[in-house]
């Protein structure tokens, strides 16, 4: 019943147009924008799922920093319109951190909307986990290299992580496409893969298609106005890729797609990735049409497979108290009242070694956002944001400590004090809340590999969805 | 830079389109400025305004932890890549996502190319 997909000759088709939905999935798209591009009858929709900005919680803790309503409004118009289209839908770095759980959590989305819209989905499921052997086997033969400013690497860093993932390439994406997925789900992937696997199925440049898919993993973020949650299409053609919004409120813009290169990124001429590196030294940017940018010169430079490994390792708890502070004099002596809690802290749970716990209070309106790069770390206001948290190897440790460093401030005598019924402003009560789990990272080093081991690194495990429905 | 010389210098956020701050990875932050001209931007490359000492300074870091900065045509861009005081999400570290790290950089003040080319 489902129309056939475009015929494509031997040497495969002319252009590939590659609908890129939103920047992540799970942060929405306008209806008529993705109307709009479907319009244009894409060969792929691709989204990226995840990054590592919102930091090393959401790898460690197995959850998804994207909301779960939001994803599945988001993923299932991908898929009834990509059914409807007969063209197939990529999403790489499942659940935002693209480890076990996160890859489980999206496939019983996507389980779950084939099941309610009647579509059967012939699902490429891609992990990305690591094992920890494999990464200490991989530093005891020297094939671990640490990133500018990064740690080296040590076997205690390996054995704590709670979870490890890598950044899998476009190869397990190409075969999976290859296969006739009508849908590709996989764990952590280099943001460009989902969209260059089409294109290099087909045999398009790798250099172009990347660099394409290095500008539609944040959709629209490229356009003018930018945006996080509108699409954006890709068209690849053998010696050159346009871009365009779909969104008539948008367009893109010579400079805005070139400055998209330097997003996120230490440098705008050299890329890595893990085959090699996109080298956008002789990149030219023209206009194309009235909303669109032609892109040539990217090129890809292959060298030794390397995959970005990231880890996250439980550090503790945390519990944090919300208070502002608005007296001039308890605002002058904050520094010495922070000291002197501390020091009541220490000197009230004696058998407590200072290493046991960490105990911060964060200053807003001072330093808050900047800590030690502060240039300037004095009070301008007239009232401060006080953040007082502790962290410690369990909850119940966590919130006693927190609980006697807010109360000791909130009485605490210091000099010149003429404020004597309280030093805080508290906005709620419970004045304490958990924040839960503290990770940190603990890799984020890059694995070289063997060319036989590149190719049997991320294998793929086919299903139909729903699952249980043949 | 330029204090006790004749030369007009104007404040950056006059100068440029986009002056901002996000993660490279967790061990560094990258600063991004986009100029408006490419007249200032030329200027700016030209007489290397922009440097690892200039930012240091603004920053209070050693020279060490400032990256050498990139100019990039395309965009009328410079980069300057910083090492990160603490890695993003550890205990006692400021801003997870780097966003809000280009306060300083606000403060700068630069030459501007001459008054046959506005800057604005």
């Amino acid at each position: 019943m489902e129309p056939e997909r475009e015929r494509v000759s031997a040497e495969g088709p002319d252009e590939i147009r590659i609908l890129a939905a939103t920047a992540i999935l799970g942060y929405g798209f306008p209806d008529a924008s993705f109307a709009a591009g479907l319009a244009r009858r894409p060969h792929v929709i691709a989204v990226d799922a995840g990054s590592t900005d919102p930091g090393p919680y959401y790898l460690g803790a197995g959850e998804s920093f994207t909301d779960r309503t939001a994803v599945r409004r988001d993923l299932e118009r991908m898929l009834t319109a990509a059914r409807s289209l007969g063209v197939p839908v990529v999403v790489g770095s499942a659940g935002g951190a693209g480890a076990a759980p996160h890859l489980r959590w999206l496939v019983a989305i996507a389980d779950e909307i084939a099941a309610e819209q009647d579509l059967r989905l012939r699902t490429a499921v891609i992990a990305a986990d690591v094992a920890p052997e494999t990464v200490l086997r991989a530093l005891d033969e020297g094939r671990i290299t640490a990133v500018p400013h990064g740690p080296e690497l040590t076997g205690a860093d390996v054995r704590a992580s709670t979870r490890i993932v890598a950044q899998l390439g476009v190869e397990p994406l190409v075969e999976a496409l290859r296969g006739g997925a009508d849908l590709v789900l996989a764990g952590r992937a280099y943001d460009p893969a989902v969209f260059a696997a089409l294109p290099l199925l087909h045999g398009f440049d790798e250099g172009l298609a990347l660099h394409l898919g290095k500008i539609l993993e944040c959709a629209a973020i490229a356009a003018v106005p930018g945006s996080g949650s509108d699409c954006m299409l890709g068209t690849l053609r053998r010696g050159h890729f346009v871009v365009e919004p779909l969104s008539p409120d948008r367009r893109c813009t010579p400079t805005s797609v070139a400055a998209h290169t330097l997003y996120e990124k230490s440098d705008p001429y050299h890329l890595p990735g893990p085959g090699g590196h996109l080298d956008l030294t002789d990149c030219a940017f023209t206009p194309e049409g009235e909303r669109g940018v032609r892109v040539t010169g990217s090129r890809h430079v292959p060298a030794p497979y390397t995959l970005k490994l990231e880890g996250a390792r439980l550090r503790g708890f945390r519990t944090v108290s919300l208070a502002g502070a608005r007296d001039p004099v308890f605002i002058r002596e904050l520094d010495g009242i922070v000291a002197g809690v501390r020091a009541r802290v220490a000197d009230n749970f004696p058998d407590l070694k200072p290493e046991q716990y960490e105990l911060l209070v964060r200053v807003y309106g001072r330093d808050g956002c900047m800590g030690p790069l502060e240039p300037r770390p004095v009070v301008g206001g007239h009232e401060v944001g006080l953040v007082i948290e502790a962290v410690a190897d369990t909850q119940e440790l966590a919130d006693t400590l927190c609980a006697f460093a807010r109360s000791t401030m909130l009485h605490f005598g210091y000099p010149g004090r003429l404020s004597t019924a309280g030093n805080l402003a508290f906005p709620y009560s419970p004045s304490d809340f958990h924040a839960g789990a503290v990770y940190e990272w603990s890799l984020y080093h890059l694995l070289r590999l063997g060319a036989d081991e590149a190719a049997r690194a991320f294998p793929i495990r086919w299903t139909e969805l729903p699952e249980g429905a043949s | 830079m330029t204090d006790g010389r004749a030369t007009r210098t104007v404040p950056l956020p006059e100068l440029a389109d986009v002056v901002r701050s996000k993660n490279a990875g967790p061990y560094e932050l990258t600063l991004d400025i986009i100029f408006t001209t490419r007249a200032q931007y030329e200027l700016v490359k030209r007489e290397r305004l922009v440097d690892r000492r200039v930012v240091a300074e603004l920053y209070g870091v050693p020279v060490a932890d400032v990256g050498e900065p990139i100019f990039y045509d395309p965009a009328r861009a410079v980069k300057i890549n910083l090492r990160r005081p603490l890695p993003s999400g550890a205990v006692g570290e400021t801003d997870v996502y780097g966003a809000q790290q280009h306060g300083p950089l606000l403060a700068l003040r630069l030459p501007v190319p001459g008054d046959a080319e506005p800057a604005t």
